[in-house]
C-alpha cells in the first residue's frame, strides 16, 4: 500500500508520519508537496498535524485553497482514501469534505495530552481492523480541537454511524468531564458519507512504538492495508454472487 | 476616475456556536463589576482596500470574498461596509 503525506508550509508531523508509515507500519510512503497538482496515484493522502500557513485567519481555512488540495478533493470523490490528522482535520472541514468546523478549545488553552478515544465504528478505513467499543490511548495536542455543527448534522452523523472516535474516560464511557475541548457529542474523529475521508483530532502517527507511551495508533495505519484489500477481494468476489444459468 | 474604496469586514462566531473567547470576556466584565452585560462575542475586523471598482461590484465582491474565504459559514456570520478609503 502507498500513502502520501501532504506538506503544507507550517505543517510540522509530516516526518513523524512518514516515518510511522514507513518504518513502524512498513508500507510505502511519499512526501508529497502543498504545489503539487497531483496525489502521484498513493493509495491514501495523509493531511498532517501542524499550522498551515500559521492558522492564518482560521485553521485550515488557507490550506484549503493549496493547489494540492484539488487532487486531495478528486482523489477523495474517486473513493480514494484520506486521512486528515489534526491540522489535517480542520482543512477537510474548512474544505467541505467532512461537515462542521473546528473551533477554540473550550477551556481556551493549548490541550497537550493523551486521551482515552472509544472507537465507535469498524466501518472506516482506519479503525477497520479494530472493534467498536474498543478504547485506544491517543495523544492529543492542539489549540482549536472543538468540533462544532448544528444540530441536524450532529443528529445525521449518529444516524450514519460516521463519528469515528469519541473521547471517553478510562472506563469508556463518553462523559462531559472527559471531553477535553468541549467537542459535541465528545467527537474526536469522523468520516464522510462514502466512508473513505476521516478526521481525527487525535494523533495516531505519535504513538506507534511503547517508547513513547503507546502504539494504538498502529491499529489506525494497519487498518487501512486491510480494508484496500477486503475491498478488491469484495471486488473480485462480486461476479460469483450473480445466479448462474 | 473612481475613488479608492475600503470595505470593512465584521465577522462574528454565529449565535449558538460556542465562542470561548467571547465567554471569557463576559465573566472578566462581570468580575470588573459591569453586571449588566448579557453577551459577547468576540470576532474579527479586516480592512480591505479596493481599487478600480464601483461600488455595488465591491459590494458584490467582497461578499463573494466573505463567503469563499473570509468567513466560514459553519460558525460565523459576517457584515461589510464599504466607504471611500480614508486619506
Amino acid at each position: 500500500m502507498r500513502w502520501g503525506v501532504v506538506i503544507f508550509p507550517g505543517s510540522n508531523d509530516d516526518r513523524d508520519t512518514l516515518r510511522a508509515i514507513e518504518q513502524v507500519v512498513g508500507d510505502e510512503a511519499l512526501p508529497l508537496w502543498h504545489k503539487d497538482r497531483t496525489v502521484h496515484g498513493v493509495d491514501c493522502v495523509v493531511l498532517p498535524g501542524g499550522f498551515s500557513y500559521g492558522d492564518y485567519l482560521r485553521c485550515g481555512a488557507i490550506a484549503r485553497f493549496s493547489p494540492v488540495m484539488e487532487a486531495v478533493s478528486a482523489h477523495a470523490r474517486a473513493g480514494g482514501l484520506v486521512l486528515g490528522i489534526c491540522n489535517g482535520f480542520q482543512i477537510l472541514c474548512e474544505a467541505g469534505l467532512l461537515p462542521g468546523a473546528l473551533v477554540r478549545n473550550r477551556g481556551l488553552r493549548f490541550l497537550c495530552d493523551i486521551v482515552t478515544v472509544r472507537v465507535e465504528t469498524s466501518e472506516t478505513p482506519f479503525t477497520y481492523g479494530c472493534k467498536a467499543g474498543e478504547l485506544l490511548q491517543l495523544p492529543i495536542k492542539h489549540g482549536e480541537g472543538c468540533w462544532v455543527a448544528d444540530d441536524a448534522t450532529v443528529a445525521a452523523l449518529e444516524a450514519e454511524h460516521r463519528i469515528v472516535l469519541r473521547y471517553t474516560d478510562r472506563l469508556g464511557r463518553a462523559t462531559a468531564a472527559a471531553n477535553p475541548n468541549g467537542s459535541l457529542a465528545n467527537v474526536a474523529g469522523l468520516c464522510n458519507a462514502e466512508r473513505n475521508v476521516v478526521g481525527l483530532m487525535p494523533h495516531p502517527e505519535h504513538a506507534v512504538e511503547r517508547l513513547t507511551g503507546s502504539e494504538d495508533g498502529l491499529r489506525l495505519f494497519r487498518s487501512a492495508r486491510a480494508w484496500l484489500g477486503r475491498a478488491a477481494a469484495g471486488a473480485r468476489r462480486e461476479p460469483a454472487l450473480v445466479p448462474g444459468p | 476616475m473612481t475613488a479608492r474604496l475600503q470595505a470593512r469586514v465584521i465577522v462574528t462566531p454565529r449565535r449558538g456556536i460556542l465562542d470561548p473567547h467571547g465567554r471569557a470576556v463576559l465573566q472578566s466584565l462581570h468580575a470588573l463589576g459591569f453586571t449588566e452585560v448579557a453577551e459577547v462575542r468576540v470576532g474579527k475586523y479586516l480592512e480591505i482596500g479596493l481599487r478600480e471598482l464601483g461600488r455595488d461590484a465591491a459590494a458584490e465582491r467582497v461578499r463573494a470574498m466573505c463567503e469563499q474565504l473570509l468567513a466560514n459559514g459553519v460558525i460565523e456570520d459576517f457584515r461589510i461596509d464599504i466607504d471611500e478609503e480614508p486619506r
